[in-house]
């Protein structure tokens, strides 16, 4: 097709997800930004990024197409346009006008049908992935929504009732007419840890408790970081730390001894003692603890911890194939 | 300064997918500039998903899919030894700052603390020299070496809940300015109105590693 005829090509009008209500907290997320850091641009994008992910394939969209995290709702959103939908992490109550649906399965969406998401039964957050995927504008190389920053996502800010989401439907729904789900991954109260840099400089109690002890998910936790409840860790050594780089994972203990997670939100630079890293393929399991949950940390090392990736990307090409054949 | 950069420095994994370059403190601004041309170097190189200085330190993240750890520290630690203190042209970034009344509503506590006039503290904020040691906290926040230690004052017992956007603070033997609107403890002696993040620049923030910063009085 020459110019002159893309150009004469009437322009459609674009597909829309309205909000008619907009749940707390309900954000734009994608897998998140990098390549910023060192100006101090968090990573933002979903906390439970393999969830995401799986929405995004059952809707045959790429994994870096953006999504909706949602966490408390109801939440209803009305489709302009056929689509197909998954929404995936969570098993929550949800209908699309009126038919359940399931938590890991793909629907088809005709014009003006409304998804209502009343909230999640077990784990945290959902993950909506719409064929075509949210096509808000990218900033910095994502469309994930940077809430202390105020930019990102929909107009940097969390869903407002009115909002028009942008639905890029080119790609979308011809091959998603047939409803077909996936498993999903199984949440276990445990998450594999790698000693961190300032493991050493907690004496052989404060080790032994952060490994044997039952930690609590406090009230106090957000998408910045997860905030423990437990017996505190009392660091050996003493003395600040010059502020160094830190990431979705790395397990900081402030002066009074609780340690908090950091997630996808947290800022790129800190100062605390880092007794640990939550390894990549577990750090998903937070995201859907709610507060009041108890798991526990086991110690891991980095051939189990590139072993864990690889089982997933395993995972994912199975889904893959058995869906696309390719 | 050899014996500076005599000491040695530490190479280690953080986590899977993390690699960090670390210098002993006392912090030095030799170690510093030798992690800003590392970091130079490593950026060149491409094929990284972050290079982030720190305060004399460096974090490289890599996917650690195309590669691993042991081969990420083998090349920093051989990157280091080859490292020099680049020459910086430091550029000189002027920001205008409304001290006192509204704008620096801690200013006068500030004085008290140092046993100044509000009008000397003015004077020896603005009179220093700022270098931009790293970014980090929010995007756009400069972490400033020269502060005049007689300015220097304890953090707020009670962090105020929104610090507005452009406010010029001390806090401890820091200084500095915040971006963008968030909570914080620091003492706030004034605000600029300078952008100093903006996310639809090519280059979104105002302030680099290794700029000089002077504070102008209005």
């Amino acid at each position: 097709m020459n110019q002159r005829q893309a150009k004469s090509k009437p322009k459609r009008k674009p597909a829309t997800l309205e909000v008619l209500r907009a749940g707390i907290q309900t954000t734009v997320q994608d897998q998140g930004r990098s390549g910023y850091r060192h100006l101090g641009v968090a990573q933002s994008g979903a906390l439970d990024a393999p969830a995401l992910l799986l929405a995004n394939r059952l809707v045959n969209n790429p994994g870096h197409f953006a999504g909706l995290e949602m966490v408390v709702g109801p939440i209803a959103l009305r489709f302009s346009d056929a689509s197909c939908l998954a929404i995936c992490g969570a098993d929550f109550d949800a209908d699309l006008d009126g038919v359940a649906l399931r938590s890991g399965w793909r629907v088809y969406a005709q014009p003006g049908q409304v998804l209502t998401w009343r909230g999640a039964r077990q784990g945290m957050r959902a993950y909506l992935a719409v064929a075509g995927g949210i096509a808000v504008p990218e900033v910095l190389g994502s469309r994930s929504t940077d809430i202390a920053a105020q930019f990102g996502g929909f107009m940097g800010r969390a869903l407002q009732h009115g909002d028009q989401l942008p639905i890029d439907v080119v790609a979308a729904a011809a091959r998603c007419e047939r409803s077909v789900g996936c498993l999903q991954r199984l949440w276990t109260p445990e998450l594999r840890v790698l000693p961190g840099p300032e493991y050493a400089e907690f004496g052989a109690q404060a080790q032994q408790a952060f490994w044997q002890q039952a930690w609590g998910v406090s009230h106090q936790s957000n998408r910045m970081g997860y905030r423990l409840e437990g017996t505190p860790l009392m660091r050996a050594a003493s003395g600040d730390l010059l502020s160094h780089a830190v990431m979705p994972g790395v397990i900081q203990v402030p002066p009074n001894g609780l340690p908090i997670v950091l997630l996808a939100d947290a800022q790129a630079t800190g100062g605390y003692p880092r007794i640990g890293v939550v390894i990549a393929a577990d750090l998903w399991k937070l995201a859907q603890a709610r507060p009041g949950t108890r798991f526990c940390f086991i110690q891991s090392d980095l051939a189990q911890a590139q072993a864990a990736q690889k089982k997933w990307q395993q995972e994912q090409y199975r889904l893959e194939w058995s869906l696309y054949g390719r | 300064m050899t014996a500076l950069l005599s000491k040695p420095m530490s190479f280690y994994l953080l986590g899977e997918n993390a690699a960090v370059i670390q210098g002993c403190a006392p912090a030095s601004l030799i170690c510093q500039r030798r992690l800003w041309s590392l970091a130079q170097q490593l950026r060149v190189l491409g094929g990284y998903r972050e290079v982030v200085p720190g305060m004399n330190n460096l974090t490289l993240v890599f996917d650690p899919e195309l590669t691993n750890g042991a081969a990420q520290l083998a090349l920093l630690a051989d990157l280091w030894d080859r490292s020099e203190a680049q020459d910086f042209t430091s550029r000189t970034v002027p920001i205008q700052v409304n001290y006192g009344g509204e704008f620096g509503p801690d200013l006068e506590l500030v004085a008290a603390h140092a046993g100044l006039s509000p009008e000397q503290v003015i004077a020896a904020h603005t009179a220093a020299e700022y270098l931009v040691y790293f970014l980090g906290f929010q995007p756009g926040f400069a972490y400033l070496g020269g502060l005049p230690p007689a300015l220097a004052t304890p953090r707020r017992a009670t962090p105020r809940l929104s610090v507005p956007a452009g406010s010029v603070g001390i806090g401890g033997a820091q200084t500095g300015i915040y971006p963008a609107a968030s909570p914080g403890g620091w003492q706030l002696i004034g605000r600029s109105s300078l952008t100093l993040f903006d996310p639809e620049l090519a280059q979104p923030s105002l302030l680099q590693p290794g700029d000089l910063v002077r504070f102008v009085s209005l």
